[in-house]
């Protein structure tokens, strides 16, 4: 069981209000994303669940009790760092072993938690090894090894992989959803990659200022942003928005369209503009366009060999059915 | 940028260095070669250097005429007595102030480090008086206790500096790991300030073993460490250079002889993989 609830959760450091009051459930064995920019709150809000840090007001509920005073162990909660936080000074074996020796679990099942655990993560290997004796992802894997075991009924991640490579954090980022979908137990995940927060997630929460702009499945948010925040930071490249006159043909103050959901030609379209900087991903490429009097810049998705460059002019033409509205307050028209 | 040293430059530099490092041994190694001489060479004008006629006749004399094991035996009970409670003490304070740090935490250590600075003949009399009201004179469990409380603002400090280092999210991890704070103390803590605690240790026994000023003040007989036994030998009838001087040799030695060995433990610092 790992279902928690929120309600009225509010934090302030000082005179700062980090976290206004704030409700959100998350139901068990569900995969949580919290995104937003830097200093939204988000690993706040996971170190008010974890218990690291006292809630100003309000009420956290773990599976219906009352969690709000509770010391983090008691919470049956664990929780991976971005960091890692493993003990150096102990081999992989006993950093893994560390949270069941606190809970006074017997050598026999001990030793069958890790070894079961090391089989999953593939670190049989290393479980003689110290962590400064380990690579990135490694280390990474110790540390969620170290959380498995205590078999918690919701698991914490703090940013996990903002600390490795490129290539690493793609291959971690299928093994933590696997462990998922293996375990099927509710995983709060924080982040500031949407791009983690939309492959990973059952449920995004998208937060700025401590506030939720819009919880949602990653493509209820994709396609009906509730907002412009959201509208923003969810996709990428970013939503291009349109104000002024090309707004209110559509009676709203301010209009998107997704990079992909505008077609480019060289010869007709719906606007006229002018070929900036071409990004190449082989795949596809990004177009920057400049100068069609509707935003600075717009950027638009087309295939990877096209054959327009710097300079060219560009007419691009908008899916109908896929522009956002937004009124004078940033919110979403239907 | 690199910067480069010619082999001159560093010819010269290694000949100061060893001109500073002799002239601070200097007084060491001539107490140690005054031991060996007799009384009339230890102040013979001009002064001998190496060729005199060596002896040990003043270790046999020292030796025969006061009991050295007493007084080695009182230095080390004092010594790492005092070092192991300031520890004891510390390591919860220094946790404290580097890990819930209040709003007055650095001024509080200004403030205990401050207490260094206060003259120790000041405070001498009123612990003198508190020393025989608790029967403490002359007893060791006192010394350990005066050494102890002198030193403590070190000890406290310097943990305090190697703790500050330790990433707080381990100290974090082992809550969320189940620890209590006794546990996260004992298991994370300590080993992980090992090389921090290790120094610290080694410093507060040098420190305590040459304290002079309240082993000689507080203690006669019983207690008397190996302060007390050079201070014995520089007597109102005359000074005996070369038996005050192996008496100095005795006591000094076994300290030099650690010092030397945890050279290496004093300079280490700490080295952390888990952290990127």
């Amino acid at each position: 069981m790992g279902r928690i609830t929120l309600e009225n959760v509010t934090k302030t450091f000082g005179d700062v209000t980090v976290i206004p009051p704030l409700n959100l459930t998350i139901e068990d064995g569900e995969f949580v994303v919290f995104v937003g920019p830097s200093g939204c709150g988000k690993s706040t809000l996971l170190r008010l669940i974890a218990g690291l840090e006292d809630v100003s007001g309000g009420q956290i509920r773990i599976d219906g009790e009352d969690a709000t005073n509770l010391a983090p162990a008691k919470r049956k909660l664990a929780m991976v760092f971005q960091s890692y936080a493993l003990y150096p000074h102990m081999t992989v074996r006993k950093n893994i072993a560390f949270p069941m020796k606190m809970a006074g679990i017997d050598q026999a099942e001990q030793d069958r938690r890790i070894e079961a655990a090391a089989k999953a993560l593939n670190l049989t290997d290393y479980l003689e090894r110290r962590p400064g004796q380990l690579s990135g992802g490694q280390r990474q894997r110790v540390a969620i090894g170290r959380a498995i075991v205590r078999e918690p009924s919701a698991f914490l991640f703090d940013e996990p992989l903002s600390n490795l490579d490129a290539a690493l954090r793609v291959g971690m980022r299928m093994e933590i959803s696997e462990l998922h979908k293996k375990l099927a137990t509710t995983m709060v995940y924080v982040t500031h990659d949407q791009v983690e927060a939309m492959t990973m997630a059952d449920k995004i929460v998208v937060l700025q200022a401590g506030v939720i702009e819009q919880v949602g499945s990653p493509l209820d948010l994709y396609r009906a942003p509730r907002n412009r925040f959201v509208a923003g930071f969810i996709g990428s490249p970013k939503m291009n928005f349109i104000e002024g006159a090309e707004a209110a043909k559509h009676d709203a103050q301010c209009i998107g369209i997704r990079p992909e959901h505008l077609t480019a030609s060289a010869s007709d379209g719906q606007w006229k503009g002018v070929v900036g900087v071409s990004e190449h991903l082989g795949s596809d490429t990004f177009l920057h366009v400049h100068d069609t009097g509707l935003a600075e810049t717009m950027t638009v998705r087309v295939g990877g060999e096209f054959a327009l460059h710097h300079g060219d002019t560009v007419y691009l033409t908008p899916e109908a059915d896929k522009i956002h509205k937004f009124d004078a307050q940033g919110l979403r028209i239907e | 940028m690199a910067r480069s040293v010619t082999t001159r430059g560093k010819a010269i530099n290694t000949a100061i260095a060893w001109a500073v490092g002799l002239l601070i041994f200097f007084p060491i190694l001539w107490t140690i070669l005054t031991s060996f001489k007799t009384e009339g060479q230890a102040i013979a004008a001009p002064p001998v250097f190496l060729f005199f006629d060596w002896t040990l006749e003043n270790y046999a004399i020292v030796q025969e005429r006061s009991d050295y094991l007493r007084y080695l035996t009182n230095s080390i009970i004092i010594a790492c007595g005092s070092t192991v409670l300031g520890i004891i003490v510390a390591i919860p304070a220094a946790w404290s102030m580097a890990f819930v740090p209040g709003r007055r935490t650095k001024d509080i250590l200004m403030w205990m480090l401050s207490t260094k600075m206060l003259p120790a003949v000041g405070v001498l009399y009123p612990i003198y008086l508190l020393f025989i009201k608790l029967g403490l004179l002359d007893s060791r469990a006192g010394l350990v206790i005066v050494l102890m409380l002198i030193n403590l603002p070190i000890i406290v400090w310097m943990l305090y500096t190697y703790f500050r280092e330790i990433p707080g999210e381990i100290l974090e991890a082992a809550r969320m790991d189940g620890a209590s704070l006794k546990n996260e103390i004992i298991y994370v803590l300590t080993p992980m300030a090992v090389p921090g605690i290790a120094s610290t240790i080694l410093l507060n026994i040098i420190l305590a073993w040459n304290e002079a000023f309240w082993t000689l003040n507080l203690t006669a007989a019983k207690a008397a460490p190996l302060t007390a036994f050079i201070a014995s030998y520089s007597s109102p009838e005359g000074l005996f250079y070369a038996k005050l001087s192996a008496a100095s040799t005795m006591a000094i030695a076994p300290i030099l002889i650690m010092g030397w060995f945890s050279q290496k433990q004093l300079v280490r610092g700490l080295t952390f993989g888990a952290v990127k």
